[in-house]
């Protein structure tokens, strides 16, 4: 008898122990974009998965369908993403309409404080409305657009004597807009070891974001504003300013000179294609590929070199990178918020940016040895000290579609003036703001 | 009483049959049979729809739950209807329609006349030439795509070879001019077949009597194609019109592959257009005004069309 109750006991005992166990750990899914940080990421879990008892599941969707796939997630209430390392832009609709849940409580009680992450990334990433301190996200993945380009070919003296001759100048790394142009249309159509090369790849994309994020590297650095005064959505005269003109006009001469044929539609994946192939002497992407780039056995270490986005009248880059964000609709919001508050920690976002990401925390950017820690580093710290933004508007997709738009239909089909395209995108999105009621 | 078939099936007909299965009339057991079709057809149907015209006069946002819905009366309309954008993405799509509608009766029919003769190998051929429309169109987008590469695609090369250009000089896909006709061509090669198919059906269904009736008469071969062939292939070919016809008035998945409705907006034909508005823009009352028009277009030309249709089979 008193094995029998020894047994139920035990059994008892047991059940009970698997039944709390799994109360209280979690099979968390966080949701992102498929690329090369995403694998990083998978990797840095691993040791939450440790520490925490807590399983990790990921969906990656691939990047001309990642926007599409995650808005129709969350404007349906989905359940499928406890985590969401969604696009800056997302952050103003994220917030007005519930989808993400505001961490200031959180915050405030875990004492991970905003100030540790760098300015730029809290106010893009995390804010809305903007630069209040209303959190909805955690700077997750710093992002720019930069440059790269073949340094073997630079070094080259035949294609040195032809660029001076050429130009008058040294080849070496573009220390303005207009000379990385110059640069790119002496390698078009050139012949390097018996192959024809272009110029370089830059984004052209119709479908979801692409020759946006191409242009505004062009316009930012022209000194494009979005407004005559902040918050004004007082666009005309900024938007389609003289400067503007003159960086969209440029941008296409870039594509029309510049580029290899039928780089039409064309955005990250066509960008590394074309240099990998050994296509293109340069190509503008976002930082989060430069370590891939590195490590890449052909075209990468010693072949390659980075830049900044050059400036012209002013510096200015595109912003890219993510915040990660905890969905409202998830049922594990609090296991949700530990992977949040050990993502914070100073240790792991060292770790971060040893495997491939981009860590946003001051403890990583301002060590001493950061600037030398990856080729790319340097310029990346240069870059995120002059980025801008797209709209963050709950209505940005409205606004990015139209733009997508106007632009392609001046830069690749070849249709109006760059003034004309720009007065059209101001009336767009008039419209969209009046809709809005804002105007 | 006159022996009619009619009387004699009544005759045949156990009286009151429905009536013997535990009270049931003739009509409850027809409701109860069509009942739940007429729910289904009203809940999949006919509730979406009304709902779409009511949606269509407002400002509703399916992604802004909780933002103040607003009737805005017919100011969609309004917009869409002076837009001159989306006059555009029209234009598209009428040459789209015209011109693969144009190519796959001309070339379908012609294939079929010639799968027609008795000649050996005439079933392996018909398998052949009916593969690409049994392709996904998605794949069949990103396969043309390679093709239609300035640098490395086949399609390039060989106008290249043919005309003696440099093909990487032409781009099919980012040229304004030839974007929209490299479109028709992917999907003319695609769907002849079907068209294709149809006419073959057609063909066969005429009886040999009739040609040898004709040769008898001493009938040209033209005459005979022009007083036989083609009337009695006609509303064949009508058919196959009208299914094309819808099919790519809603063509989606094959140009979002090959252009993505690029370069600028050139080949953005509505169908996609209205996908932009609707669930990318999120602008639900303005997307539900423009289905409704595009439901109007379509349904007002398919009725005239079928009335036509049933003119030429009366003949």
């Amino acid at each position: 008898m008193k094995s029998i109750k020894l047994a139920s006991a035990s059994v008892l005992g047991l059940a009970a122990a698997s039944f709390a166990s799994t109360a209280q750990a979690e099979d968390l899914t966080l949701c992102w974009a498929a690329w090369d940080p995403a694998n990083a990421l998978v990797e840095l879990s691993k040791e939450f998965e440790e520490q925490s008892g807590h399983t990790m599941s990921f969906e990656f969707i691939p990047w001309p369908n990642f926007a599409d796939r995650m808005l129709n997630e969350l404007n349906s209430g989905g359940k499928l993403c406890d985590l969401l390392i969604g696009d800056s832009q997302w952050i103003g609709g994220g917030a007005e309409n519930g989808h993400y849940v505001k961490l200031n409580d959180f915050f405030d009680a875990e004492g991970i404080s905003m100030s540790d992450f760098a300015d730029a990334t809290v106010y893009a990433y995390s804010t809305w409305p903007k630069g209040t301190p209303n959190y909805y996200a955690l700077p997750a993945m710093g992002d720019a657009n930069g440059w790269f380009y073949r340094k073997d070919w630079f070094a080259r003296d035949d294609i040195r004597a032809a660029f001076k001759e050429a130009t008058g100048r040294e080849l070496a790394e573009p220390t303005s807009q207009k000379e990385l142009l110059e640069i790119a249309q002496f390698f078009q159509g050139r012949e390097i070891d018996g192959k024809t090369v272009y110029g370089a790849s830059i984004f052209t994309e119709r479908g979801s974001e692409g020759i946006t994020m191409g242009v505004t590297s062009a316009l930012y650095p022209w000194g494009f504003k979005y407004e005559n005064t902040p918050g004004s959505y007082d666009m005309d005269g900024a938007v389609n300013s003289p400067e503007a003109v003159e960086a969209l006009e440029f941008y296409k001469e870039f594509y029309e000179t510049a580029t290899p044929p039928g780089y039409t539609n064309s955005y990250m994946g066509e960008s590394l294609d074309a240099f990998k192939s050994g296509q293109v002497a340069m190509a503008m992407n976002w930082f989060a590929f430069f370590p891939g780039l590195y490590a890449d056995p052909n075209t990468g270490g010693e072949k390659i070199d980075f830049f900044v986005n050059p400036p012209q009248n002013q510096a200015g880059s595109t912003l890219g990178g993510q915040g990660i964000s905890v969905v409202a609709y998830s049922d594990k919001q609090d296991a949700a918020l530990e992977y949040i508050k050990w993502f914070a920690d100073p240790e792991v976002q060292a770790k971060w940016w040893d495997l491939g990401g981009y860590s946003a925390h001051n403890s990583v950017l301002n060590d001493p040895g950061f600037k030398d820690s990856a080729p790319f580093a340097g310029d990346f710290l240069e870059a995120m000290g002059s980025v801008q933004d797209f709209w963050q508007e709950p209505a940005y997709a409205e606004l990015l579609i139209a733009m997508q738009k106007r632009l392609h239909d001046y830069v690749v089909a070849d249709q109006g003036t760059a003034q004309e395209a720009l007065d059209l995108l101001v009336e767009d999105w008039t419209e969209v703001f009046e809709d809005e009621g804002k105007l | 009483m006159s022996d009619t078939p009619a009387t004699r099936a009544a005759a045949a007909t156990p009286p009151r049959v429905a009536r013997k299965i535990k009270g049931l009339s003739d009509r409850a057991i027809a409701w109860i049979f069509v009942g739940p079709t007429i729910f289904l057809l009203l809940a999949i149907n006919i509730f979406p729809l009304i709902w779409t015209i009511n949606l269509s006069f407002t400002n509703f946002k399916a992604n802004r739950i909780g933002r103040e819905v607003k009737n805005v009366g017919l100011r969609n309309y309004e917009r869409i209807l002076t837009d001159s954008d989306i006059w555009l993405n029209m234009q598209a799509t009428a040459h789209f329609l015209f011109w693969t509608i144009f190519f796959q009766v001309l070339i379908g029919f012609t294939l079929a006349y010639l799968i027609n003769k008795k000649f050996k190998g005439n079933d392996l051929w018909t398998t052949i030439i009916v593969l690409p429309m049994m392709l996904s169109p998605a794949v069949v987008g990103n396969f043309w795509k390679f093709l239609y590469q300035p640098q490395i695609g086949l399609f390039n090369y060989v106008v290249g070879f043919l005309t003696g250009r440099d093909p990487s000089s032409f781009e099919m896909l980012g040229s304004v001019e030839l974007a929209p006709w490299s479109i028709v061509i992917v999907d003319t090669w695609m769907w002849t077949p079907f068209v294709m198919l149809i006419c073959l059906a057609g063909l066969r269904s005429i009886p040999d009597y009739i040609y040898e009736a004709a040769e008898v008469d001493r009938a040209s071969k033209l005459r005979q194609f022009f007083t036989i062939t083609i009337p009695m292939v006609l509303p064949f070919l009508m058919l196959a019109i009208l299914f094309r016809g819808i099919e790519n008035f809603k063509m989606f998945d094959l140009v979002v592959q090959l252009t993505g409705g690029g370069p600028g907006s050139t080949t953005e034909l509505t169908s996609i257009n209205l996908k932009r508005e609707a669930f990318e823009k999120w602008r639900t009352g303005y997307a539900s005004a423009y289905a409704i028009i595009l439901f109007v277009t379509v349904f007002g030309l398919a009725s005239i069309y079928v009335k036509a249709l049933n003119k030429v089979k009366e003949r």
